[in-house]
């Protein structure tokens, strides 16, 4: 397994950083102002109510969308010239929240698709076969089979994705994302929709991720023991606005984090049950 | 039953996965390259017409059914490339030259209508490829110095270092020879990197751009292919029938083409020749059926058009695998049997998530 | 004077394509599906017409009126028999399906007695008229397209905005699983619609008979109205219409100053050039997956 690379940031200094991001949609400031460093080999997380911008920050990030102020720089380069198609180059990999699988090719075929980003050979060479073009394919298929050992996919491996339960497809969308090698993982809501044991099984491959790959993780979840199982720091998010940041502990502790999820103490009051005399 | 037992990756992609599989297709290599001598000139000529829509099936395959990029003009690049073989032929080039520059004008009029995929998809892109393909079409009737307008231009028989291959067995083996190079590099595409860039294009483009792939470039070169080898199979298709005229390339000769790739079956390589051998032999079958049918139906002229309308709103809606699809079941059966399973080929029924956002 | 008339003219075969793209539209609106047999509904509508004059004797009035109900019927068959069972599958199946139903159409046609594949010509009343204004000559068929076309959309614009079924056309198209939560029969809307598009059709086919006469190859006009419905925007009702008149207005034009050839693919030239400057059409929907 790869550990982190020797160009770049060392453990602990930043990889991504994120500075006044905002985007406007419309008449709707769908992120405002929204500032965070993301270092080297921690996982980070995103949380807050649906509709806070945590999406559309990862949308940022892949360059779906473009901010209309504020800068994305990943381990010293500018994001702003950099092409959606440029990203996975750079070294950045993400899982869809509604999943984006190659629906009529088979478990492999998706995977193999994630190396796309480090074949060596153009059309022509594939065109005809040429030896570089099956170095490649050797390659592409040695990675993917890695990553099918450590996330269990075999008895997936030459199945259509389209019949697959969803359970397995959030696997593969994972593991598609790991076949590009990257150095920061986008995971958009990887436990959303997975029963308790796959979650489970989630978060050890998060934390494998972390330790034994050297990825540096950035999420969106919603499951609160996941992310203060996995999370090095959190950041709360709330109507496309900065909240809180922390440790898992200090975030969830913070009031306005609190307020945002569940309301101010006087709403809650009116819930009370009446006590008896 | 057949157990493939794997001992390294380079078996999977591999062209013919077993044994069997070797000795299949070699037989059929070996039909196709007697046939002349055994089968008589009348089906010689049938199976060129096949294997000539075979390679222009192909191009739209891999444009339509591996790329996912519907396009209603296709016929168009069958004309640049038989227009450019009987001029270029016709000022004496010798054959290979003049297949090779049809080819290159093809890819670049398809990098042309390819264009309008860099910012509309769908029904858009059918509609942008629709239109033209009737351009096209007008400018071939119209630039009547080159092309010699309504009236046709006649072609040479191709000339191929001298030796001349206008003769039924000679040029049936030059079709033959160029189909299957265009099968192979088909095929090679597709058991490599660029060929599942169409493939992750067709399926879900932005996670495609998320890997990586350079959607602007690689529609530019799925469109560029294929109007390339459907511009080959326009040059043979110009000295097969030595006189070429532009109504012969309109909507439906493209339409023609669609019904190829869908009845064969979208997707799949084989699918290409099963539609081709569906759209040459079924005019035979139904001229044969003529006699059978009470006269209101049998003289019709639209018997035809009926036929193969039914055909393919039968596949669509029963078999969308098409042709090969079935063929790929019948064949299951007889290899499992007597242990096939009713629900083996069941596809999950995938709902198509609507395109448009609210 | 001559560019009024010029106008008048475009602005009648204008009106043809806008009907027909309407029909597509509407489909598409309803059920996301490419209706590639348009043109061969208007056709079909217009021999429908024509043999029931012919066989039955009726007058052109009550031919056009059972003929454009009985195509509305026939609309919402064959969406029970056909369409329904394939909704879900990719755009391009649905589109092949249709074009397979534009060749059976077009097949059965010449088997029918009175057809074949000659040209008829349908007896309309008012054939031959001509009206003079004012130095412009206006022919009852061009006056019937475009009057019968403003009246028709005129209807659909208080339909969709002020009855029950046309609202709930709407409601529907724009969220079929909350129309079904509302109480809406979906399934049944979608029928309507179809039903709808083939009567449009029919009163598309009737009206251009006297002008083109009516043969089983009428229904290729259909392919102009794809670029109309596209220059105005895929999912617009009103940019149907006026895409379909902007086309025709641009024809006659080609034909009249620019030379031969240039006629026929007009529509097809501006169509490119609208992709060029402004791919969702004039009143189009913007298209991005949301992810």
């Amino acid at each position: 397994m790869s550990g982190p690379t020797g160009n770049g940031p060392g453990a602990g200094e930043v990889l991504l950083a994120a500075r006044d991001l905002s985007v406007r949609f419309g008449g709707v400031l769908a992120v405002n102002k929204v500032s965070f460093e993301v270092r080297q080999g921690e996982v980070f997380t995103l949380i807050g109510p649906n509709g806070a911008g945590k999406t559309t920050v990862f949308n940022l990030i892949s360059r779906i969308y473009m901010p209309t102020t504020g800068t994305l720089v990943f381990d010293g380069v500018p994001l702003e010239r950099t092409p959606p198609h440029g990203i996975a180059a750079l070294g950045i990999a993400r899982t869809f929240q509604n999943i984006e699988l190659f629906e009529q090719a088979t478990v492999l075929q998706n995977l193999l698709i994630g190396f796309h980003t480090h074949r060596g050979c153009g059309f022509w060479s594939d065109l005809l076969f040429l030896p570089a073009a099956r170095r490649n394919e050797l390659a592409a298929r040695r990675k993917a089979e890695q990553v099918i050992e450590l996330l269990r996919l075999m008895r997936f491996r030459d199945q259509r994705v389209a019949g697959l339960p969803y359970g397995a497809r959030k696997v593969v969308e994972l593991a598609r994302a790991l076949c590009s090698s990257p150095r920061l993982l986008l995971l958009d809501e990887p436990s959303s929709g997975l029963n308790a044991e796959e979650t489970e099984d989630m978060a050890w491959w998060i934390q494998d991720i972390q330790r034994e790959l050297g990825i540096t993780v950035l999420m969106v979840e919603h499951d609160m023991s996941l992310v203060s199982r996995v999370s090095d720091r959190v950041l709360a998010m709330n109507q496309g606005e900065v909240l809180a940041l922390g440790t898992p502990a200090q975030v969830q502790a913070h009031a306005g984090v609190i307020e945002a999820y569940l309301g101010s103490i006087d709403d809650v009051s009116s819930l009370r049950r009446e006590q008896a005399a | 039953m057949r157990f493939l037992f794997k001992t390294s990756y380079a078996q999977d992609w591999r062209l013919a996965r077993h044994g069997g599989q070797v000795f299949w297709y070699g037989l059929l290599l070996a039909a196709l390259l007697a046939a002349p001598w055994v089968a008589g000139p009348y089906w010689t000529s049938q199976l060129t017409f096949v294997l000539i829509y075979a390679i222009a099936g192909l191009g739209l395959m891999v444009l339509s059914g591996y790329t996912g990029l519907l396009s209603i003009g296709h016929a168009s690049f069958l004309g640049v490339g038989a227009y450019t073989q009987a001029v270029l032929t016709s000022h004496g080039w010798p054959f290979p030259a003049a297949l090779v520059t049809a080819a290159g004008l093809s890819a670049a009029v398809g990098v042309v209508v390819g264009l309008p995929a860099l910012r509309v998809k769908g029904i858009y892109l059918a509609v942008a490829t629709l239109a033209f393909g009737f351009i096209v079409e007008e400018v071939m009737a119209r630039w009547e110095s080159v092309t010699g307008g309504n009236s046709g231009l006649s072609v040479k028989a191709p000339d191929i270092f001298g030796f001349n291959a206008g003769g039924a067995e000679a040029f049936y083996m030059v079709v033959l020879a160029t189909c299957l190079l265009v099968t192979l590099g088909v095929l090679n595409l597709l058991r490599s990197s660029t060929g599942r860039a169409f493939i992750a294009i067709r399926d879900s483009e932005i996670s495609a751009q998320s890997m990586g792939i350079h959607l602007a470039r690689y529609k530019t070169m799925s469109f560029a292919l294929s109007a390339a080898i459907v511009g080959i199979a326009g040059a043979l298709y110009a000295h097969k029938l030595r006189f070429i005229s532009p109504e012969q390339f309109g909507i439906e000769q493209s339409l023609d083409l669609l019904l190829l790739v869908v009845v064969g079956g979208l997707g799949s390589v084989h699918g290409a020749f099963f539609g081709a051998i569906f759209l040459i032999t079924m005019p035979q079958l139904i001229a044969m059926a003529k006699d059978w049918l009470p006269p209101a139906i049998g003289q019709a002229a639209g018997l035809q058009a009926l036929v193969f309308g039914a055909v393919l709103m039968a596949v669509v809606m029963f078999e969308p695998t098409g042709l090969y699809g079935r063929w790929v079941k019948w064949r299951t059966y007889l290899e499992l049997f007597p242990t096939y399973r009713r629900g083996m080929f069941r596809r999950q029924r995938a709902f198509q998530k609507s395109e448009r956002v609210r | 004077m001559e560019i009024v008339q010029l106008l008048i003219s475009g602005a009648a075969l204008g009106c043809i394509y806008a009907l027909i793209a309407l029909g597509f539209v509407l489909i598409y609106k309803a059920t996301e599906t490419v209706n590639f047999a348009q043109g061969e509904m208007m056709m079909l509508g217009a021999c429908v017409g024509y043999l029931l004059m012919l066989w039955f004797k009726l007058p052109f009035i009550w031919a056009a009126l059972v003929s454009v109900a009985g195509m509305a019927g026939f609309g919402m068959l064959l969406e029970r028999t056909v369409i329904r069972p394939i909704l879900g599958q990719p755009q391009f199946t649905v589109v092949m399906l249709t074009i397979g139903l534009g060749y059976i159409t077009r097949g059965l046609v010449t088997m029918l007695p009175g057809i074949g594949t000659d040209t008829h010509v349908l007896d309309v009343p008012y054939k031959g008229e001509v009206w003079n204004l004012g130095g412009l000559v206006l022919s009852a068929e061009q006056g019937s397209i475009i009057g019968l076309t403003l009246v028709l959309c005129l209807l659909l614009y208080l339909m969709f905005k002020h009855t029950k079924l046309g609202v709930a056309m709407q409601a529907s198209s724009q969220n079929q699983l909350a129309a079904y939560y509302m109480g809406i029969p979906v399934k049944r809307l979608n029928g309507v619609v179809w039903g709808l598009s083939a009567g449009v059709a029919t009163i598309a086919g009737l009206l251009l008979a006297p002008i083109t006469f009516v043969h089983v190859n009428m229904g290729f006009i259909g392919l102009k109205a794809f670029p109309a419905a596209v220059v105005g925007g895929f999912g617009s009702l009103p940019g149907a219409v006026v895409g379909g008149l902007v086309i025709g207005i641009v024809e006659a034009f080609a034909g009249f100053y620019l030379p031969e050839g240039f006629k026929d693919i007009a529509a097809y030239v501006v169509v490119l050039a609208m992709l060029v400057v402004k791919p969702n059409g004039l009143f189009g929907e913007k298209l991005r997956k949301k992810v």
